[in-house]
């Protein structure tokens, strides 16, 4: 019987040895197929790997299915074009879930087993802010499409971002709620456990106090708060003119109903994690304002034909995060091209040396890696979104 | 003024979905002596079949909830009889171990078979706020969810103290051998305590999915939690303290929401709930007993 049970395991530690020996061989052949199609440029024919880290579940799906999709489209696009110095990008994703510790895990599988030359991620600051420091240690270069918490790039050469930070963004919002809708007083709520919203708020705080404005309530709650009724109640006291929520849109949904349940008048305002609140929270939200990377009314033919090629593909209209995903690999991918080659250091210095139209709005960085670049308040108008202004400039 | 009656009549609305919760963990601890961790995710289970029955199959209120019960008694009873019922003479700590398993299975399974995404639950009662005096309101929302609550806690009270059902779960909880021996079975009156835990269970977590207006897999874990602390603050396995601690503790947490800060709420009512088990170890309406050895 022993006999047996070893020679059942001699035969399977053979088997297991013989059968990874053979999805070696077989994974092979792709790159051959990848030179191939290489034509005249001296690249070493080793097809471009880029990762990808996005949460393609739980609460911040939908942001991420939307990076992922976007990133995707933009691929297809190059390799379509003859790929990147004769050979092609081949993606490595995985879903990180938007938590941190998972995040540091995958990065460091994308890194050690799928050998990555660069990284397009992560969506949310507060899993950006984990694998930040790392990459830049291991000098990977990395651009996040969307993490806006103004501690994501200072100090990390290789690390770049595709969208503008959270203190402009905040500011932004503070001068528009003065200037556009004369709002002297204002409540702030901010989700006390996320990077994104701190940011935001107190952006927007030291704006509109340094603008003559009030704050008359600061609250904060997490992300397990789902009663927002007795916060609420003493916010109608004091009346604000605007109430700024700058959280992503599911909490800004319940938020917005309790509001509305509450008969309270403030017009409430947020910044670009409000994007696809629309689709679940239309009547809730109906004219209130936020921030946004890009508006789909945009006549500039470099967006119309980006949601074109999005939306005959995934049938949708891409939000704010998918642009900007798109506009993230487009720059990666120019700036692998402009190095002639995937050489971290001279990707580095193409990265820097960024200056290209995109979705977004044309598109440089300053000494941070952060994108100098236009904001655009919507507004939603009969559950739709409409473009209300245009800021333009840092 | 009337923003502290306003904060009351908020917090009552909370607190009343905490009572229902509650009385399922008390229920359950009484008879079986086992905390079901597992409570928290039937209150999930209970507004995933209302979320599916008012937005896919499009039914009335009345019929969603009466479904949702239905269906998490059955759910109730099945997860006794699977997972806690052969451990019913293992030590407590296998079983309460049983308890946390479950609960994670369930979530999991919910987030496997409907995604993680949370979903729009329907507004399926047209809101409307009722001015009772100035600056004093209350939606017909909370008027439904603090009636439904109390009408149910007195027809389980019915039950519990006037039944022939009531009077054997009184028994088992009191001495399991000798109701068994007194002609008692045992082991329907443990699935009929599951059966209606698990259905208040619904109840609560449906009125929770259409005052905060969403549905997903991890919505149990903090009301769960919340209701468990109302539980043992009210006096586990005691049925008036859980309704009296569920009351307490969405008071407790508006009220410091409302005057102090929302991120000091739960450290208030987790203080609130050392507090009290210092000086009244077996909860505000807990008597205390012997140990039997």
């Amino acid at each position: 019987m022993k006999k047996l049970l070893s020679l059942a395991l001699v035969l399977v530690i053979v088997l297991s040895t013989f059968l990874t020996g053979c999805a070696g061989n077989d994974a092979e052949p792709t790159t051959p197929d990848a030179t191939e199609t290489e034509t005249e440029t001296e690249a070493s024919g080793e097809a471009v790997r880029l990762g990808l880290l996005a949460p393609t579940s739980g609460a911040l799906a939908p942001y991420g299915q939307a990076v992922k999709n976007s990133v995707e489209l933009a691929i297809q696009e190059i390799n379509a074009a003859g790929g990147v110095n004769g050979a092609d990008v081949e993606l490595f994703f995985y879903d990180n879930e938007g938590d941190s510790t998972k995040t540091v895990n995958l990065f460091n599988k994308l890194v050690d087993v799928d050998k990555i030359d660069a990284l397009i991620g992560p969506v949310i600051s507060t899993t950006t802010l984990a694998v930040a420091p790392i990459a830049n240690e291991l000098g990977i270069p990395m651009i996040s499409p969307t993490a806006t918490n103004k501690d994501v790039t200072p100090g990390l050469d290789y690390v770049f971002r595709a969208c503008y930070i959270d203190p402009y963004q905040g500011s932004v919002v503070a001068k528009f709620a003065m200037e556009n809708l004369e709002a002297k007083t204002a409540a702030v709520f901010t989700n006390v456990g996320s990077d994104y919203s701190d940011g935001l708020a107190k952006a927007f705080t030291e704006t509109f106090e340094a603008g003559g404005g009030t704050i008359t309530d600061a609250e904060g709650y997490t992300d397990a708060d789902n009663d927002f009724s007795a916060i609420l109640t003493k916010v109608k006291a004091n009346a604000p003119d605007v109430i700024f929520v700058p959280d992503y849109f599911n909490m800004v949904g319940v938020v917005a109903s309790q509001v509305r349940e509450l008969g309270i008048e403030s017009v409430l305002l947020g910044g670009d994690g409000w994007d696809g609140i629309q689709n679940d929270f239309a009547a809730e939200v109906e004219g209130y304002f936020f921030a946004n990377h890009y508006s789909t009314t945009d006549p500039d033919p470099i967006v119309q034909d980006f949601i074109a090629s999005y939306e005959a593909q995934f049938g949708e209209t891409p939000n704010a995060l998918g642009a900007l995903a798109y506009d993230a690999t487009n720059v990666m991918l120019a700036a692998i091209i402009a190095a002639g080659s995937t050489d971290a250091e001279a990707v580095l210095v193409a990265l820097k040396a960024t200056d290209m139209p995109a979705v977004c709005g044309y598109i440089t960085f300053d000494e941070n890696g952060d994108p100098i670049k236009d904001i655009s308040i919507i507004t939603v108008k009969d559950g739709k979104l409409e473009l209300e202004a245009k800021v333009s400039g840092n | 003024m009337a923003q502290f009656i306003q904060q009351v009549i908020n917090g009552l609305n909370v607190g009343s979905i905490y009572a229902l919760i509650a009385l399922g963990y008390t229920m359950v601890y009484g008879i079986v002596k086992l905390i079901n961790f597992a409570h928290g995710d039937i209150l999930m289970i209970g507004a995933y079949f209302g979320f599916f029955a008012l937005a896919t199959f499009n039914v009335p209120f009345g019929l969603a909830l009466v479904v949702s019960m239905i269906l998490c008694a059955l759910v109730g009873m099945t997860i006794d009889r699977l997972a806690y019922k052969p451990l019913r003479n293992a030590p407590r700590i296998s079983a309460l171990i049983t308890a946390l398993g479950m609960s994670m299975l369930l979530q999991n399974l919910f987030r496997l078979l409907f995604g993680a995404q949370p979903r729009r639950m329907p507004a399926v009662i047209a809101l409307k706020r009722i001015e009772i005096a100035p600056g004093i309101a209350i939606s017909n929302l909370a008027i439904i969810t603090i009636l439904l609550s109390v009408g149910l806690m007195l027809l389980l009270e019915f039950i519990v103290k006037k039944t022939k059902t009531g009077k054997a779960m009184r028994a088992v909880s009191e001495d399991k051998s000798a109701a068994k021996l007194m002609g008692v079975n045992v082991d329907k009156t443990i699935s009929i305590t599951f059966a209606i835990g698990s259905a208040l269970g619904a109840v609560g977590g449906l009125l929770y999915a259409i005052n905060y207006y969403q549905v997903e897999p991890y919505m149990g874990m903090m009301p769960g939690l919340k209701a468990f602390v109302a539980a043992v603050l009210g006096g586990i396995g005691v049925i008036p303290g859980a309704m009296l601690g569920g009351f307490v503790i969405g008071l407790i947490e508006t009220l410091t929401k409302g005057y102090v800060s929302t991120t000091w709420a739960d450290a208030f009512v987790f203080g609130i709930l050392i507090i009290v088990l210092i000086f009244k170890p077996a909860g505000i309406l807990g008597k205390n007993t012997r140990e039997k050895v």
